[in-house]
């Protein structure tokens, strides 16, 4: 245990604006779970992206096993057993399993033909020894996305990698799969494997790790083991204060129903059924949570209520009002604000500034705009106010949108949702892929349009933040509610059953039975 | 604070790319020129010392720029939409004919009158031929490159057919040299529908301007036009519409923004911009359709807009540098007795744009890997 598989010393990296590594020591044990944290943009990817030959640092050494090594590109990285499983995919989705383990690493009989037989062999060896079954000819395009995970992670083992960089693995996973995936962790941990696993989501580290780096700005700000520590700890050394955990959440009642969906049907885009009569009422100063596995609906419901998606029966009420299949610029007329679940690719131009970004959906109205031209001077004096009020940063109303941190490129969204006090919120994965700080301030921010008597549905994938803030949770299912529960009788495996559709089956077995 | 300027600094250097292009694309060409056994610096020399150094000169580049600024705009103002409008050569045509037509046939119209709705003809014509891929585009997703291509043949083939409709009669000198066949070409349009050349305005100011030279009124319109277009696209509503519908046609629809109207709009103006060519060639030139008059300027836009960044203040500086090397490589041509073809020079022009695409590629690249993680 106590045997070094990597040190990293001194390693500085700098880039033309920013020192994005600045005399990182790192040190990992052989056979060690190690935990990289810290916020978007602490040097975490760049320092595991110099290890892997990806970046070469400005100065500082590397040891593997004692021995010092240059890793000049990821070819020398493999060599020297050092595995990566990036967050987004590197597969194939037409081949099999085996043909995306194989690739680029054929072994071949007879000097010319590919080996499949052998190759088949050794990727179920392989997924038998960290406990689980693979079909080696599945093809990748069928299979979910948490075994595809495992095909990379045979991939890489396939490659003989002794060191195994995870990228924030669980972002894509549900609850369920995530702790499968933990399982097979530390199987592979029993196996001798050394795993880097960077994240940013806490009760990961405390259930998974070992160790813990925590790294802020640049620098290695901590290294813990993980039982010495507790979440409020690591939290608050990585954003460099206090983090308050615990959301407050005044009990309040709830006023007049402020949104009524009644029997609502809509296609996705492939043209099928993706919602199934959903029923549902939101009241002023009220949290409705939608859980569930993405793809079973949320997405559709929600660009049906901010007019994105026409609907093909059932009917929305606000207040009384009849908004059924309204156009996107009438529904924002009638106050209903949206923060959607993509931001680069719904919610911003990444291409315009910041204030042209903040005008977005009022850019044709007073006071943005007069007769013959567009007011900049209320513009501009409006976004400086919001950039204060929201503390979005660099504090500049001219930046583009792309060269914001993710953190502020949704605050400049919340800030223009919020703006004009909207009567419903919508808000899609408001915090997905955001560091600490910038989900505190999200919540913070939804929370207060709770206690201003708005009403709010949420749609996330995180379960802790649907249980925390929502005052009712529905579960969605193959686009139907399969039940609406309330947070503090449920808890996050009852919701993730659920969201598999794991009760329904009971249910269907009992009365089979 | 050292962290912006350094920025600012990148788009600076981004946007004065196009310079660095036509650095290299001269130095490709003196090898070109060395090849062909002439000496490179001599033939610049000719080149620009003609075309720049004095009023005639002048005159004759801006001239020759005029019709490139019309196209180029018509491109550069379709491409903030994110549309590819390679119909320009369509549009021109149709919206010429059109103007044409109105300049011939309303002959007995007042100045004041004839002059306006000869150019809102042009202007009618080419929106009109852009209309339809916009429209095809908005409803139905057909991409407006098929449909803008498809638009330049029928374009052609119709004027093709309305010009041998129209056909001037041969005048009575011709019959007398015995012509048999010209190229095709309609009536003049009327005296009232001319727009004044050049010298006549500044000789009317006591300004000394060669009374051959064919620069006309139009150059203004088109200086007009480019003003009108930056002022739309970044100072009013609709530009910022246009313009967000270009960059994110998503979050444009999600901000309440009628992609379909936007993108119907947008190609019904670079129509407008392109037809309006005919205020240059018809009404200030040749005063007549001529076959052949209007080949490949339509096209030619493209390159413009590509060097000038599809900016409008780009795109005036550009269709000025295509009028240099234009007008240059004709004298050129006639200084070195032949030796050194106008072919040469339009090499240049090809070059240009083709390091235009590398630089602009390149440059985004090292800008793009130095601001990584940035």
């Amino acid at each position: 245990m106590s045997e070094i598989a990597l040190e990293m010393k001194n390693i500085t990296k700098r880039f033309p604006l920013v020192v994005a590594n600045d005399q990182v020591n790192f040190q990992v044990y052989k056979g060690e779970i190690h935990a990289l944290v810290g916020e978007n943009g602490a040097g975490k990817t760049t320092l595991m992206s110099i290890l892997y030959g990806l970046y070469q640092a400005d100065s500082g050494e590397i040891f593997i096993n004692g021995k010092k090594v240059e890793i000049n590109n990821p070819n020398i990285a493999i060599k020297l057993k050092i595995g990566m499983v990036h967050q987004h995919f590197m597969l194939v989705p037409p081949l099999t399993v085996t043909e995306n383990v194989i690739l680029g690493m054929e072994p071949i009989k007879n000097n010319f033909i590919i080996d499949m037989e052998q190759a088949v062999k050794k990727v179920e060896e392989l997924s038998k020894s960290m406990g689980f079954k693979i079909d080696p000819h599945a093809k990748v395009e069928s299979i979910s996305v948490g075994i595809q995970q495992r095909v990379e992670i045979i991939k890489v083992l396939y490659r003989g990698a002794e060191i195994l960089v995870m990228d924030e693995p669980t972002a894509v996973l549900t609850p369920q799969e995530a702790e499968e995936l933990f399982e097979i962790l530390r199987s592979l941990k029993k196996q001798d494997k050394t795993i880097i696993f960077i994240t940013h989501k806490l009760n990961e580290v405390m259930s998974l790790s070992d160790r813990v780096t925590v790294m802020r700005k640049g620098k290695v700000v901590g290294i813990k083991n993980t039982r010495d520590t507790d979440q409020e700890e690591i939290a608050s050394m990585m954003v460099g204060r206090k983090v308050i955990f615990e959301i407050e959440k005044k009990e309040h009642p709830f006023g007049k129903i402020v949104l009524k969906v009644e029997n609502l049907t809509a296609l996705n885009n492939k043209k099928l059924p993706a919602l199934k009569n959903i029923s549902f009422t939101i009241r002023e100063g009220e949290i409705f949570g939608f859980a569930g596995v993405e793809g079973n609906g949320q997405t559709e419901l929600v660009e049906v209520l901010a007019g994105l998606r026409k609907s093909t029966g059932g009917k929305i009420y606000l207040y009384d009002q009849d908004i059924t299949n309204s156009s996107p610029r009438n529904i924002r007329e009638k106050n209903i604000a949206h923060i959607p679940e993509d931001r680069r690719l719904r919610g911003l131009i990444l291409d315009f500034t910041v204030y042209e970004n903040i005008i977005l959906g009022s850019h044709y109205r007073q006071p943005f705009n007069n007769t013959l031209s567009l007011n900049f001077s209320h513009i501009y004096k409006h976004t400086d106010h919001l950039i204060k009020n929201f503390d979005i940063r660099p504090p500049s109303k001219d930046n583009k949108l792309k060269s914001l941190s993710g953190g502020n490129q949704q605050k400049v969204i919340v800030a223009r949702e919020l703006f004009g006090e909207p009567k419903l919120l919508i808000a899609s994965q408001p915090t997905r892929g955001l560091d600490v700080g910038s989900i505190e301030f999200v919540h913070q921010q939804i929370l207060k349009e709770r206690e201003k008597g708005k009403a709010i549905l949420l749609v996330s994938a995180d379960l802790e933040e649907i249980l925390s803030l929502s005052d009712r949770i529905a579960v969605i299912y193959e686009g139907k509610i399969v039940d609406i529960l309330d947070p503090k009788q449920t808890n996050e495996k009852e919701l993730g059953l659920l969201m598999t559709g794991s009760r329904m089956n009971k249910k269907i077995t009992q009365i089979e039975s | 604070m050292n962290k912006y300027r350094k920025i600012d600094y990148y788009t600076i250097f981004e946007a004065l790319t196009p310079l660095i292009a036509v650095f290299f694309a001269l130095l490709v060409g003196a090898i070109v020129i060395v090849l062909v056994g002439e000496d490179p610096l001599n033939v610049y020399k000719i080149l620009f010392s003609n075309a720049i150094s004095n009023r005639d000169g002048w005159g004759n580049v801006l001239f020759r720029a005029t019709p490139l600024i019309f196209t180029g705009m018509a491109v550069a103002f379709a491409f903030r939409c994110g549309l590819f409008n390679i119909g320009g050569e369509g549009q021109v045509y149709v919206g010429a004919f059109l103007a044409t037509w109105v300049g011939f046939t309303f002959t007995n119209l007042p100045s004041f009158i004839l002059i306006p709705l000869c150019i809102f003809s042009a202007a009618a014509g080419g929106a009109f031929w852009a209309a339809v891929p916009g429209m095809l585009k908005a409803k139905t997703g057909v991409h407006e490159v098929i449909v803008t291509i498809m638009m330049n043949w029928i374009a052609f083939s119709l004027t093709f057919f309305l010009v041998l409709k129209y056909k001037a009669a041969a005048t009575p000198d011709m019959v007398a040299a015995g012509v048999k066949q010209m190229i095709p070409h309609t009536e003049e349009i009327a005296q009232a529908a001319r727009l004044p050349r050049l010298y006549t305005i500044l000789k009317s100011m006591n300004i000394d301007f060669p009374s051959h030279n064919q620069i006309n009124v139009s150059f203004f319109i088109a200086i007009g036009i480019a003003i009108l277009a930056y002022y739309i696209l970044w100072k009013t509503n609709l530009g910022y519409e246009i313009r967000a519908v270009g960059y994110n046609p998503l979050a444009a629809e999600y901000g309440g923004i009628n992609v379909a109207k936007n993108i119907i709009l947008a190609m019904v103006i670079s129509g407008a911009f392109a037809g309006l060519v005919a205020t240059n060639e018809v009404m200030g030139f040749k005063y007549r359709w001529r076959q052949e008059l209007f080949t490949n300027l339509g096209f030619n836009g493209i390159a413009v807009a590509l060097l000038g960044k599809n900016h409008p203040f780009g795109v005036v500086l550009a269709a000025i540098l295509f009028g240099i090397l234009n007008y240059g490589g004709a004298i050129v041509n006639i200084f070195t007795e032949g030796r050194i073809p106008r072919e040469i020079i339009m090499v240049l022009q090809a070059v240009i744009v083709i390091f235009v695409v590398i630089s602009d590629e390149i440059v985004k690249r090292f800008i793009r890997k130095r601001r990584k993680l940035a």
